[in-house]
């Protein structure tokens, strides 16, 4: 299947491991990920300041990928979930949908929709499928224990997410983390908000959130915590030196994105997946997988 | 702290919230606390109350909200959302309450400042020659920025 990539902001410049790892597997597993050098920021920055600013540049990138023909597969959870909203948003208000789209004509595009919008979690669940992942396996992650971590927007709010996962049990992240045949490791504060959205704010209030999932995971026996949003990365990999050290905790928790614990189980290279630009090395993990 | 007169509040504030985009739900709320319950900036900053602050709404106490500075508190989590009874979407509506101060020219410095960035790099981040070549060089599409459209849209 093909998917118009969608990088948002972060990811292309801060977190080119995931980008890496995300362009990787998606190739192996049969995903032609297309690439459209006009898309820009998704609008979630705005939203406090002026929600219409929010679905104006969100649209213009919809607007896009429906030029294209294509289907949206987003890396970032707040990018993903803005552009899921704002879609299902102006595919049910007429009036909206042409007051937007009077402000697109200026710089030449139109949205009429509709048109999907796929976290690439959801992409790789829905598409691609856990059979398929387990039979694609080449090096299953034994022994190889990983905390999930699915993050606010991957899950919230439900309406958007109409039979994918249940915000209340989720269960997709972690199963497709088992499907590399690494176990799971279950701990209280899975549900927990990084407190990414509030760190331009405060970073006291930001990193009180992060703080014990932190905790709890490096107090587990999990290898890494993983991830798939770049919001949650700023927080629990950028903010971690901080938080250990204003709360006095001895922190070091590898913290990975999940193509790239599914790459290695692929066979593919910690050099490949992008694991140098990890900042607390998941020795451990690659130690049982590479030798 | 003083006394409150409460005849000295706005009555059509709640209006003007339940009129801005996000706000509608407001007026459907009967305080029953669940979404302070669900709110993780709550349990970390007691003055950011989300059922709290749909009564002040309510009440009509504009200046004391948009004003504040526990209105940008928000995580935008969605917990409060997920488990109202009445379909309010606080998310939305403190949303809106922040829609409404920034068209007061009360929103905080540093989300000006993004807003800046946007319309003149249509990115959260400046892409520089250095981020395109070490995109290059691990084989990677350079980032285009589009200030143009984004100016004009913003
Ligand atoms: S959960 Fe809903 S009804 Fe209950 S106090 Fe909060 S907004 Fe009001
Ligand atoms: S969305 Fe905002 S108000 Fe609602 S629970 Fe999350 S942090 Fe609290």
């Amino acid at each position: 299947m093909e998917a118009l990539l969608y990088l948002g902001c972060t990811v292309p410049i801060r977190n080119l491991n995931y980008e890496l790892s995300s362009r990787l597997i998606a190739k192996a597993l049969g995903i032609n990920f297309r690439d459209n050098e006009a898309l820009g920021c998704c609008g979630f920055p705005l939203k406090s300041m002026d929600v219409m600013s929010t679905m104006v540049a969100a649209a213009r990138n919809l607007a896009i990928a429906e030029r294209d023909g294509l289907e949206v597969c987003a890396l970032c959870n707040a990018c993903a979930g803005t552009l899921t909203e704002v879609a299902h948003t102006l595919d049910h208000d007429d009036e909206l949908r042409a007051s937007v789209n009077e402000k697109l004509r200026t710089v030449g595009l139109e949205y009429k929709g509709p048109i999907r919008v796929r976290n690439f979690m959801r992409l790789l669940y829905e598409e691609v499928g856990l059979d398929r992942i387990r039979s694609a396996i080449k090096r299953p992650l034994e022994g190889v224990k990983l905390a999930p971590h699915y993050g606010c927007h991957y899950l919230k709010p439900s309406e958007l997410n109409i039979g994918f996962d249940d915000p209340e049990i989720p269960t997709t992240l972690s199963s497709l983390i088992e499907a590399t045949g690494a176990e799971v490791i279950h701990y209280p504060s899975l549900k927990d908000c990084c407190g990414g959205g509030v760190l331009g704010i405060s970073e006291e209030v930001a990193n009180s959130l992060a703080r014990k999932k932190l905790e709890e995971v490096s107090a587990s026996q999990a290898h890494a915590l993983v991830l798939v949003c770049p919001f949650c990365n700023v927080m629990y990999e950028g903010q971690q030196k901080k938080i250990g050290k204003t709360s006095g905790l001895d922190l070091k928790v590898p913290v990975v994105y999940y193509p790239q614990v599914l790459g290695l189980a692929l066979g593919m290279s910690s050099d490949e997946l992008g694991f140098k630009l990890n900042r607390v090395k998941p020795s451990a993990m690659l130690k049982m997988v590479e030798g | 702290m003083p006394r409150i007169n409460l005849n000295e509040l706005d009555p059509s504030f709640k209006f003007r919230v339940a009129a801005t985009r996000g706000g509608e739900g407001l007026q459907a709320c009967y305080a029953c606390k669940a979404c302070t319950a669900a709110c993780p900036i709550e349990k970390t900053v007691k003055r950011y109350d989300p059922r709290k602050i749909i009564r002040m709404a309510l009440l009509g106490m504009t200046k004391e909200l948009l004003e504040s500075d526990f209105i940008w508190l928000c995580s935008s989590c969605y917990s409060c959302a997920e488990v109202c009874p009445q379909d309010v979407r606080f998310t939305d509506i403190i949303f809106a309450i922040k829609n409404l101060a920034s068209q007061e020219a009360c929103a905080p410095g540093g989300l000006v400042a993004q807003r800046g960035l946007l319309k003149d790099h249509g990115r959260l981040y400046e892409v520089s020659d250095f981020e395109n070549e070490k995109r290059i060089k691990l084989g990677l599409p350079p980032i285009v920025e589009h200030p143009e459209d984004y100016n004009s849209l913003l």
